[in-house]
């Protein structure tokens, strides 16, 4: 078996360089075809019918009419909503009408007559006082003697903390192209799960799972939401078998926000005791969250300083009649980033020490105590700490305040099931085929540079293949676990088929297949590129046949190529007006550990992305719920807002690749960074202005609410 | 790229000359835009009726002509989208809020989500298919790879043709004056650091090469 283990460093000549992702240039020229691009001749457009209400029971449902109408070619009724159904949620499915074209199915949609008995509805958990029997409590969690801890601290703070349900927003929204041939399915969804959701979808419709065949070569964005076909995938399939035409079935930007995932809320009162010294030595939190009628898991709270030896956690989960939760890029781990670094924040304040001396102290309590202690000091360095924090509350004159604050993450990563075959032609040509995806995180460009740096060859000689379920069987892209699957699957498969290579090409060397190596476009005796033959000729010697390898990344023995476990510091600097409430964002910088980084200019990119999605949820982005009629107030991009160009301030961007980490392997890097970014923004505002803004996003209203608080 | 041969007969109904949705783009154009201007939003009050069935428009299309038959409801996007084959412009907000679906008209960016497609006929329309991938790609796409200003990209080629409609404005900005400018586009993956870099290269790369020349 060859060795598997990365090249050293110095060895390096591809992984390592900022390479440009290869599929850049067909995207930002407008050539790439999203699903949502899709185009099949003859194809129809379905629309779908949603119900309005956030609770009630469908009475009747009349398609009557729509089916008349001109263009129309048929009306679907979901399955799950016949009438009698108990719908809990506004945006809940209906029916879905297919036609000739788009505004004739919206037409028809409307023309579609549904009945409802309404309900009783309960949308909005923020004050846990008003969810009577919608809050289930988890029950306690001790750890240790809280009451003594408590009894015996010299100084006790307490604070209330939230963040509320946000949207994935998915740039392409949910939706798929299906067209029968025969009993085959052509199904071209927009996934996280190439490999997997053809499967899921056949079993929906009750055909073998070989029978669909799925293709994306591009993603907008999943974030999380899109493993699965949804009713809306099974609608559409359905839709198309009745018809015996494709069918494009979107979901319109309102429904994605009311139905396809959101990030549950989290909130909760925290109490923490501490040692003059800034010890912590007890935690005490009741919290509770939402993600829909499910209610909300508890938060992993305390988050990173897991061993604080005290505890007292109590959870309450709250139903509410709104869309179900999805996982969000880093399932709930920035929320319980958010409640621990504030109430560490507010225990710091209460002692009257610098957070930054707190959060330090107590990095024992973390898993990685050296690496969290490094990371803060990097980033105080990079942010300038030193010159720029003081205690809570700017004192400089005026009505602009500006304020520092930190904020802690970590994560996993370690790669997930993945398959690769390599094929290598007589004409020199090299393929590498997955059925994996690339969601916009630079997939295909680290699978290319992964065979590039093995095979010795140039980053555009590799033709990388993805985005097709008959290729070998890739994960689903979801919890950073790609790049460590198809980077040790990739560098697998092509040593594989290289060896393979090797022993055609030794003989004509006269030398053994193991004193060869793959270098600069050839393949040479180890260290003599003058005893040598360029690629192509090698290749040659293959005659008539191809060599096609496998390999597969086992997450239950990675081999070192790729492990998980990561930790991240986040500090930013804002500047606050007091009699606006605006508060604005001047740098956000990153500190991230990740192992082994195959192509900096990607990793980059994760954490730039990353960041400013922290900077939305901490200032921009929330579900509005109207406690009234039930119904999300702002499901539209309008109202429901995020951070553009000019509201990001500058991200400065630290990838923590000491060799002690990159000894480590290759580390996903999609959720890490998205961990620590909220924490950090609410206490530099916090730091600002003097007074907690206790409920992210921090709009002009909360602000000038929390500082009218301090006055009053 | 060819237009829909048969265009289904819609029966007029009554009720029906002004879409809810045509009176709300009118009413909602250009919100947000701060650096994407908006086409006039209605011409002078029509002498004809058009519609509300099938009606022939001709669109000029980066400089080719397509003969298609529309309601004149149809939004220049879906026009673009769904009965030609211009993917590139993308459905995001569908509302004029994220730029996603930024084309030229006359030389102007435009949400194309927000002006029908009736509206532009006689226009000259320049989507981002426009540009030159090959053998040399537009400096621009060419700088938006090199600064890694894509991640899925759905968002790219709006914020592509906003920055040319920029940069046509601007050929000479400040890193300064384009980290206040762009908000009429919105990018989900937040890759507005690269893009950033991306429209200087360009605006430099645009200059030098002017100056060579
Ligand atoms: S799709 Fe037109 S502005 Fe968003
Ligand atoms: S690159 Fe994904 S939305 Fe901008």
């Amino acid at each position: 078996m060859p060795d598997y283990s990365w090249p050293a460093p110095e060895k390096r000549r591809v992984f390592g360089r900022r390479v440009n992702r290869v599929d850049g240039l067909v995207k930002a020229s407008g050539r790439a075809k999203y699903a949502y691009d899709i185009k099949r001749p003859g194809m129809l457009h379905a629309a779908v019918v949603v119900c309005p209400y956030a609770h009630a029971r469908i009475r009747s449902i009349d398609t009557s009419a729509a089916e008349k109408m001109k263009g129309v070619a048929a009306v679907h009724i979901f399955d799950g909503s016949a009438p009698g159904t108990e719908v809990l949620w506004a945006g809940y499915e209906i029916a879905a009408v297919a036609a000739e074209t788009e505004e004739l199915a919206r037409d028809a949609a409307r023309a579609i007559r549904v009945e409802y008995e309404i309900l009783p509805h309960f949308v909005n958990e923020a004050d846990l006082s008003r969810v009577g029997a919608r809050g289930k409590p988890a029950g306690e969690r001790i750890t240790g003697d809280p009451d003594q801890a408590f009894k015996s601290a010299d100084v006790v703070s307490e604070g209330v903390y939230g963040c509320p349900v946000v949207c994935h927003l998915t740039w392409e929204t949910h939706g798929q192209v299906i067209e029968w041939k025969g009993d085959q399915i052509e199904y071209w969804p927009t996934t996280q799960s190439v490999s997997s959701i053809g499967a899921e979808l056949a079993k929906a419709l009750g055909v073998p799972p070989a029978n669909v065949h799925v293709m994306q070569e591009h993603m907008g964005i999943g974030y999380g939401s899109k493993f699965s076909p949804d009713r809306w995938g099974i609608a559409c399939a359905k839709l198309a078998r009745q018809t015996g035409r494709p069918v494009k079935l979107f979901l319109p930007r309102d429904v994605e926000q009311q139905i396809a995932g959101n990030r549950p809320s989290h909130y909760a009162r925290i109490r923490l005791a501490a040692k003059k010294d800034g010890t912590i030595i007890g935690w005490e939190s009741q919290s509770w969250s939402t993600g829909g009628m499910t209610g909300g898991g508890a938060p992993p709270i305390p988050y990173v300083y897991t061993n604080i030896p005290n505890v007292r956690i109590n959870h309450t989960a709250v139903q509410v009649n709104a869309g179900p939760q999805r996982a969000w890029r880093a399932p709930n781990h920035p929320q319980a980033s958010y409640l621990t670094c504030c109430a560490i924040d507010d225990l710091a304040h209460r002692l009257g020490m610098d957070p930054l001396e707190v959060f330090k102290k107590n990095a024992d309590y973390t898993a990685r105590p050296e690496v969290y202690r490094s990371q803060l000091d990097k980033a105080a360095e990079l942010i300038g700490w030193k010159k720029l924090w003081h205690p809570r509350g700017d004192k400089t004159p005026g009505r602009i305040k500006r304020g520092l604050g930190i904020g802690v993450g970590t994560w996993g990563g370690a790669g997930h099931l993945s398959n690769c075959r390599c094929n290598i032609h007589p004409d020199g040509r090299v393929e590498v085929e997955l059925g994996s995806q690339d969601i916009g995180t630079g997939t295909r460009t680290v699978i290319a540079m992964t065979a590039a740096e093995t095979l010795g060859l140039p980053v555009g000689a590799i033709q990388v293949k993805i985005g097709d379920n008959r290729y070998p069987f890739s994960g689903t892209s979801g919890g950073s676990t790609t790049v460590g699957g198809v980077s040790s699957a990739t560098r697998k498969a092509t040593m594989n088929a290289l060896e393979k290579l090797f022993e055609r090409v030794a003989p004509k060397l006269g030398v053994k297949p193991e004193e060869l190596e793959a270098v600069n476009g050839q393949i040479q005796v180890k260290g003599n590129p003058k005893k040598a033959l360029a690629w192509k000729a090698a290749c040659n010697l293959l005659g008539s046949d191809k060599i096609s390898e496998m390999g597969q990344n086992d997450p239950k023995n990675p081999m070192g190529l790729n492990t998980g476990g990561v930790g991240g510091v986040q500090m930013a600097d804002v500047s606050v007006d007091i009699e606006t409430g605006i508060v604005r964002m001047n740098r956000l910088v990153v500190v991230q550990d990740c192992g082994l980084i195959i192509n900096p200019k990607t990793a980059e990119s994760q954490c730039y992305g990353a960041a400013h999605l922290s900077i939305c949820a901490a200032l921009y982005e929330e579900r509005i719920m109207d406690d009234i009629t039930g119904r999300m107030l702002n499901p539209d991009m309008e109202f429901y807002k995020v951070a553009g160009n000019p509201d990001i301030g500058e991200i400065i961007v630290h990838l923590d690749n000491r060799p002690e980490h990159d000894k480590r392997g290759v580390i996903g890097l999609g959720e890490p960074p998205v961990v620590p970014g909220i924490a950090a923004i609410a206490n530099a505002v916090t730091n600002a202005i003097g007074v907690r803004v206790p409920f992210v996003p921090m709009t002009p209203d909360k602000v000038l609410a929390a500082l009218e608080g301090r006055t009053a | 790229m060819s237009a829909r041969k048969k265009p289904p007969e819609v029966k007029k109904r009554p009720g029906e000359g002004v879409s809810r949705r045509g009176f709300i783009r009118d009413v909602g154009l250009g919100t947000g835009a701060l650096s994407v201007a908006v086409a006039p939003a209605a011409l002078a009050a029509p002498s004809t009726l058009a519609g509300p069935g099938p009606v022939p428009i001709t669109l000029t299309v980066n400089g080719k002509q397509h003969k298609l038959e529309l309601e004149p409801r149809v939004t220049l996007l879906d026009a673009l989208r769904n009965y030609l084959d211009y993917t590139g412009a993308k459905r995001v907000c569908d509302r004029g809020t994220c730029g996603a679906c930024t084309v030229l008209v006359d030389g102007k960016a435009v949400y194309a989500c927000s002006v029908l497609a009736i509206e532009v006929q006689g226009k000259n329309i320049q989507t981002v298919e426009g540009l030159p991938l090959s053998p040399q790609p537009d400096p621009l796409i060419r700088a938006f790879v090199n600064n890694d200003a894509l991640q899925c990209g759905f968002c790219t080629p709006g914020f592509v043709m906003a920055a040319k409609a920029f940069l046509a404005e601007n050929p000479n900005p400040t890193m300064e004056q384009i980290k206040r400018a762009f908000g009429g586009n919105l990018c989900r993956c937040g890759c507005y650091n690269g893009i950033r870099s991306a429209i200087l290269e360009a605006a430099r790369s645009a200059q030098g090469g002017g100056k060579n020349a």
